[in-house]
């Protein structure tokens, strides 16, 4: 029998191994579980997100969303519909998905932090894809230009999934000790995606109201995918280290929630 | 080697925490078997759970460099809707097993043929039993955890398990849990006994029975 090569024990790069193979079964395993090997199997990962995107793009557009501007209404489209993807899918993905998995737990070497980890990859590479893919779809069919500055776009996309990721595992791993963070979380995000900045440009609200919608912290990752897109056509609002202390103290309060379910977790 | 560490483990209950066991020393060489008695509910299940790493300890540490097993022949940790194969796949990667390999021993032991490519949940007990069993043994541990060897399988299975276990694998460590003292006289080198809340371990095997049977009653 073959043994994979692993350097001498509790060294960094040992666990490291361990880490990158435990959620790399785990990705399969989701992968395989979610979607099966029935007609386009796992391209569903990205489809799915595709699909609906296209489908509000399309009824943005019918509806002119946004009136009298030249802002190009599918560039805006794409990427609020995006973001929404990408901080409500994390969570929704995350939340209660501790109880399911219990026995895996049975496995020494995966923990919760492992699950969160695999479910969270998924979700950020499939909604990236599918981000990805449009862009480029929508640029050669016309519909769109190209961004202005990538990396404005890129810096945006990345706090904007450090924000779901960290809000993901928070609430996951607080869904472990009530339920009843699985009954608001779902009302909650239908509530925050009109506020969310998806549908409407912080510029174009009146300005007292402009400085309440900006204490949202995925509202400046938004502003700042837009900017990257098309920045010339509107004034943007965001401040970036903002949104990264909010990130950080999300982040935090996500670990500290996470160590504590570990601790009381009994799998049947 | 395997240290218990002065370890303790509470779970919550309404009244506060309830202490399953507190203030357990064991350790366990290489290649040693111990058997770990007590009577319903006196925490043999615990103890095993918290040496596989599955629980989280309330106190004191485990030491150890060697592989630990999970409880043996251990099914629950199966995704019920993917295949034989899936799962055994899954564990593959886990560990860092070549899959290849690793199927191929467990066909062979399972003996579960075509079923090997079905959905979990059209398993009877006994296959997924054998297929639990020869997870374990192809992933290879240096200590294997028993947790009262169930009676599953015919005649031909057990004896195949023995064989598997007590005679290839005779170089292993093993922790046998059980409240059925012949069993672990027959396959253990000494015992604790897991009572009033702690383990009182025994070098002498005779000792630790009169000292399990004097507090079965309790």
């Amino acid at each position: 029998m073959t043994q994979m090569q692993e350097p001498s024990p509790t060294s960094f790069l040992r666990s490291w191994a361990i880490q990158q193979r435990v959620i790399g079964a785990l990705l399969m395993r989701e992968v395989i579980t979610r979607y099966g090997r029935h007609n386009i199997g796992f391209l569903w990962l990205f489809v799915e997100p595709m699909v609906f995107t296209i489908g509000v793009t399309l009824i943005w557009t019918a509806t002119r969303a946004v009136h009298g501007s030249d802002l190009p209404i599918s560039a805006f489209a794409l990427t609020g519909y995006s973001s929404v993807l990408v901080w409500r899918n994390m969570p929704s993905r995350l939340v209660g998905s501790i109880e399911p998995n219990l026995s895996l737990m049975y496995h020494r070497n995966v923990k919760i932090i492992d699950i969160f980890a695999a479910r969270l990859l998924l979700e950020a590479v499939g909604v990236g894809i599918s981000f990805f893919i449009l862009t480029l779809f929508f640029a050669a069919v016309g519909w769109l230009q190209l961004p202005e500055d990538p990396l404005k776009v890129v810096m945006g996309w990345v706090m904007l999934v450090w924000f779901g990721s960290s809000l993901g595992m928070f609430l996951g791993a607080l869904s472990n000790r009530s339920e009843l963070i699985d009954k608001f979380w779902h009302p909650a995000a239908y509530l925050l995606f009109p506020l969310s900045g998806a549908a409407f440009l912080v510029e174009s609200l009146p300005a007292e109201f402009r400085e309440w919608i900006l204490y949202l912290p995925m509202v400046h990752g938004v502003e700042c995918v837009r900017d990257g897109f098309f920045g010339s056509h509107f004034t943007p609002y965001y401040d970036l280290a903002y949104m990264a202390l909010c990130n950080l103290g999300l982040s935090l309060f996500a670990l500290a929630e996470i160590r504590r379910a570990s601790r009381n977790l009994v799998p049947a | 080697m395997i240290q218990l560490q002065n370890i303790g483990k509470a779970y919550e209950t309404r009244r506060g925490p309830r202490w399953v066991f507190r203030n357990v020393d064991l350790t366990i060489g290489r290649g040693e078997k111990i058997g770990i008695l007590g009577r319903n509910g006196a925490g043999k299940s615990t103890l095993i759970r918290m040496i596989s790493g599955i629980e989280m300890l309330n106190e004191g540490r485990i030491v150890t460099d060697m592989s630990i097993s999970w409880p043996l022949a251990f099914s629950g940790a199966f995704q019920q809707s993917l295949t034989g194969a899936d799962n055994v796949r899954f564990i593959c990667r886990v560990y860092g097993k070549n899959v290849d390999d690793v199927i191929a021993l467990v066909d062979d032991f399972a003996e579960l043929g075509a079923y090997m490519n079905e959905p979990i949940k059209s398993y009877s007990a006994g296959m997924r039993a054998r297929l639990g069993f020869g997870v374990s043994l192809a992933v290879d541990f240096d200590c294997f955890l028993i947790d009262e060897i169930v009676a599953v399988g015919d005649a031909r299975f057990q004896q195949k398990c023995h064989d598997e276990l007590f005679v290839k694998r005779r170089d292993r460590s093993m922790i046998i849990v059980s409240h059925n003292d012949g069993y672990i006289r027959e396959h253990c080198d000494r015992a604790g006994v897991l009572a009033q809340q702690t383990l009182t371990n025994f070098a002498d095997m005779d000792e630790a029975y009169a000292f399990y049977k004097a507090h079965e009653r309790e």
